[in-house]
């Protein structure tokens, strides 16, 4: 059921047991001082949260694809693209292989 | 007795919020969408709810993935809003309604609905958004009673049992001794996805089919399964269960009153709906 709708893979419980260590890691750049902490000192951090090698890689490469495969949940994930400044039009860019205006144009053809 | 007058349902993009701190209501990229809470606003002027059950979804702000709750539902005096990581400006509190809150939750408890309650809670965009956006520069002053439905962790609940919910909400507050005017409100989609290789998925078509049966024909909707909702809606489009249960509330006679739909805000089809809900005694009495 879950590899069934192309594109899309369901935040599930295989998901959820797998990505609990790099979600949790998200969740608390709620606060500014975390936020500061992990851009201080990413490896340090992540170190701290227990992320697996495979969360550590996808985190490092700032791919996202490679950490919704590790488990990311994308509200999560969207909690650290903020710490880059980028929105999730750049990350929908990221992950459709398409520029930003490439991937706003697209949206905007939906509409139409 | 309390009374529930209608229905407000809106997307909750984060991204509105920095448009709202920033004054863009008037920019080309917004106006589309701001421009459809004219109504709304008439509308509460006219209507002048005293309470809004809020239905919504938590990203990440009150609860984690480690606890969470699939229906939970707030009993606090204030509720604040935080930080949430992704840059939109922190909201005022917003008051509760402890003692309504808790007639709902006894009532959806003795209804076999297994609520979580919450004496404490923080509320996130997806319930300040629709508030900033009802009542510009955070003037509102109604209470409210925030109800949280899981639409992240797979398994979510149905459609028909999010309908049923507000079902069971609705029959709550028609049995509040105070005389209360309710607002039901129910926040976020329609269709967007930002995940995975499909992000920027959006659905017209199944959006309006979605609108057009919200007010005559809700239950015509529980046929879809969550898993044809993320197929034709986009994974983040099941936030309509929200406005499934918004729906569900409203136990009267309910008429469509205002739509404004408009693609896209940030990766969503942005929309904005307006319900009448008008008692059988009212009808009669027209």
């Amino acid at each position: 059921m879950k590899q069934d709708i192309p594109g899309t893979t369901l935040f599930d419980g295989d998901q959820a047991q797998k990505g609990l260590a790099l979600n949790r890691m998200c969740f608390s750049f709620n606060s500014a001082e975390n936020r500061a902490a992990f851009l201080a000192d990413e490896e340090g951090y992540c170190r701290k949260f227990g992320l697996t090698a495979e969360q550590r890689a996808a985190v490092k490469s700032r791919n996202v694809l490679a950490m919704i495969a590790a488990g990311g949940n994308v509200y999560y994930l969207a909690k650290l693209a903020g710490i880059f400044g980028l929105n999730v039009q750049d990350i929908g860019a990221q992950q459709t292989g398409t520029t930003v205006d490439q991937f706003k144009q697209k949206l905007a053809a939906a509409g139409r | 007795m309390a009374k529930i007058i209608g229905g407000v349902a809106t997307t909750h993009v984060p991204s509105i919020g920095k448009a709202i701190a920033e004054q863009k209501q008037n920019d080309p990229y917004w106006k589309p969408f701001f421009k459809g809470f004219d109504y709304v606003h008439y509308w509460l002027a006219r209507e002048k709810p005293d309470v809004a059950v809020v239905f919504y979804n938590d990203h990440g702000l009150n609860f984690f993935l480690d606890k969470l709750p699939t229906f939970a539902v707030g009993a606090a005096a204030e509720y604040k809003n935080e930080d949430e990581g992704w840059g939109i400006p922190v909201s005022r509190s917003i008051a509760g309604d402890p003692a309504l809150s808790w007639h709902i939750i006894n009532n959806l408890v003795a209804d076999e609905f297994d609520i979580t309650m919450c004496q404490d809670m923080l509320v996130d965009h997806s319930v300040t958004i629709p508030m900033a956006l009802m009542w510009p520069g955070e003037k509102w002053t109604v209470r409210i009673v925030p109800i949280s439905i899981n639409t992240v962790q797979h398994p979510l609940p149905s459609m028909k049992r999010c309908l049923n919910l507000g079902r069971s909400v609705g029959r709550a507050v028609n049995s509040y001794p105070q005389d209360l005017r309710v607002m039901i409100v129910g926040t976020g989609g329609l269709s967007h996805q930002l995940d995975g290789k499909r992000a920027g998925f959006i659905n017209k078509e199944f959006d309006q089919l979605c609108m057009d049966k919200l007010a005559g024909e809700p239950d015509f909707l529980t046929r879809y399964s969550i898993h044809d909702v993320v197929e034709e809606s986009g994974a983040q489009g099941v936030e309509f269960l929200n406005w499934m249960a918004m729906r569900g509330a409203l136990t009267g006679r309910v008429t469509e009153v205002h739509r404004n739909y408009h693609i896209p805000i940030s990766n969503t089809a942005a929309a904005t709906m307006v319900f009448e809900n008008r008692d059988e005694a009212a009808r009669r009495a027209a």
